[in-house]
């Protein structure tokens, strides 16, 4: 089981794999919409992406309550336990 | 008077260079782009074929990772060569609602479409990409091409196979001359390396088994010749009316004088063999660039290399241009391309304009014997076009019976 710090580490990896923003901009009150830009598609890639990397399921129906990074990071945090 | 279409920006990427300029070098001189295929799927499959024409230069050494990662080859071959040509063209300041793409492709996201089915079939649905659609889709370059403008006068698929990349000039001249656009962005691109196109074109013999000399394998018109050597890339051409041309003070290659497309209704995959279909296309091309068969001082032939294909085609040019076939130069590019199927009319094209702008073209490679069937003056080394007014011509033939043919004027 991860650390919120390590989840974060992890899911920055994934944002940048996908987009190319810089890890550190990836921070848990960044919005992914309004702060990152990340437009539905790439949102679904990331989600996938971290569920192979953290060993969870994300619904689809939760994706849409994942507005920040932080919300990201707690939901698979919460998961994983 | 219809409109006057002049060509003002070629771009390309290809199995002989990854830029125009260097395309164009090697064209002149003749070199093979065909490689033994260095991927581990060559031995996995076993495939009859274990060569092809690859692009020489790898789109990931042009596009960034995050803009390659979004886009099936193709789109990145067609981004690649449209970005060159819009370089090239010089254009600065446009009416956006005026620029239309006519981008085409004869097979579309190959390698998506079948690395998506891999995954479903290997993770299941939840790992298949969500951009596997819009990479996939035939019409993804035209889109891609379009976005990456800013063109929004319309973004244009031409789909008839090999014809494909010629249809797209015939489209943008149709696109200009109607007033639909004032500038319009053709091409066409192709990324079919992938094993089961190569399994599928073997299994239909189209393609040469020429395996322990790739670079031999190409040879159009020659008696040996047995059949076609895939290439991909992408080559792009920015169509424009002359007199927005002209307004801008832009450099201008050529004409597009004038372009047909005809279909034989005569068999799925095999040629008329009597050409009618190609006789109609070549005649109604010099008519509608209102000149005659004896203007015509070149042809970049379709001539693909295969025992079947290559015949018919001197057949249809006989036909149109008669007697004075004997003084036209022809060239036949795919001995040193390969067959970049829905590509290749755009490829050709570039090559086709810069002959008559540099009034030199390229040359055929691999004419040991020469069918004698196909009595063609082929080019076969250093070839200079004569001055004052001359016509090119470039054809291209596709699967389903498509024959498409444009016709560039010097200016």
């Amino acid at each position: 089981m991860a650390s919120n710090e390590e989840i974060l580490a992890g899911l920055a990896e994934i944002v940048n794999e996908e987009t190319g923003l810089a890890p550190e901009s990836v921070e848990m009150d960044k919005s992914f919409t309004d702060d990152l830009d990340i437009d539905s598609i790439s949102m679904m890639t990331i989600v996938v992406n971290a569920e192979e990397k953290f060993g969870v399921r994300i619904p689809d129906e939760e994706v849409k309550n994942l507005k920040t990074v932080g919300d990201a990071v707690n939901f698979i945090a919460g998961a994983q336990s | 008077m219809p409109r006057k279409v002049v060509i003002t920006g070629l771009g390309a990427t290809t199995p002989i260079g990854g830029d125009v300029p260097t395309m164009w070098a090697n064209s002149l001189k003749g070199v093979s782009g065909a490689r033994t295929i260095e991927a581990d799927w060559v031995q996995k499959y076993e495939l009859p074929v274990t060569f092809a024409a690859q692009a020489t230069t790898p789109a990931s050494e042009v596009l960034s990772r995050v803009e390659a990662k979004r886009m099936d080859p193709s789109t990145q071959f067609a981004v690649i060569a449209s970005r060159e040509a819009w370089r090239d063209s010089g254009i600065e300041d446009i009416d956006h609602d005026r620029l239309a793409v006519a981008f085409a492709t004869g097979i579309g996201g190959v390698w998506t479409l079948l690395d998506a089915w891999d995954t479903l079939q290997a993770k299941g649905p939840r790992r298949v990409l969500p951009m596997t659609v819009p990479m996939l889709m035939p019409n993804g370059p035209a889109a891609a091409v379009s976005l990456d403008l800013g063109a929004r006068a319309g973004a244009h698929t031409p789909v008839s196979a090999c014809a494909s990349g010629t249809e797209a000039l015939h489209l943008g001249l149709d696109l200009i001359r109607s007033g639909k656009a004032d500038v319009v962005m053709c091409g066409g691109a192709e990324a079919a390396i992938h094993p089961m196109p190569i399994a599928a074109f073997a299994s239909m013999q189209a393609l040469s088994r020429r395996n322990d000399e790739p670079e031999l394998a190409s040879r159009p018109y020659d008696i040996a010749r047995n059949g076609f050597v895939m290439g991909e890339g992408a080559g792009a051409l920015v169509i424009e009316a002359e007199e927005h041309a002209l307004a801008r003070g832009a450099r201008i290659y050529g004409e597009l004088a004038g372009t047909s497309v005809t279909a034989d209704a005569y068999h799925i995959t095999a040629p008329d063999p009597g050409g009618l279909g190609a006789t109609r296309a070549l005649k109604a091309a010099l008519f509608d660039a209102r000149v005659q068969a004896s203007d015509v001082v070149h042809v970049n032939a379709h001539a693909t290399s295969t025992p079947v294909g290559d015949k018919p085609e001197y057949v249809a040019l006989k036909a149109a241009l008669g007697s004075h076939l004997d003084s036209v130069a022809v060239s036949a590019t795919k001995s040193q391309t390969g067959h970049l199927l829905g590509a290749s009319g755009a490829v050709e094209a570039v090559m086709t304009v810069l002959a008559v702008y540099e009034r030199t073209v390229p040359v055929t490679i691999n004419l040991d014997n020469q069918d004698p069937e196909i009595p063609l003056d082929v080019v076969t080394s250093e070839r200079t076009l004569p001055s004052g007014d001359i016509v090119a011509i470039s054809n291209s033939f596709g699967f389903g019976g498509h024959n498409a043919v444009i016709a560039v004027k010097n200016v």
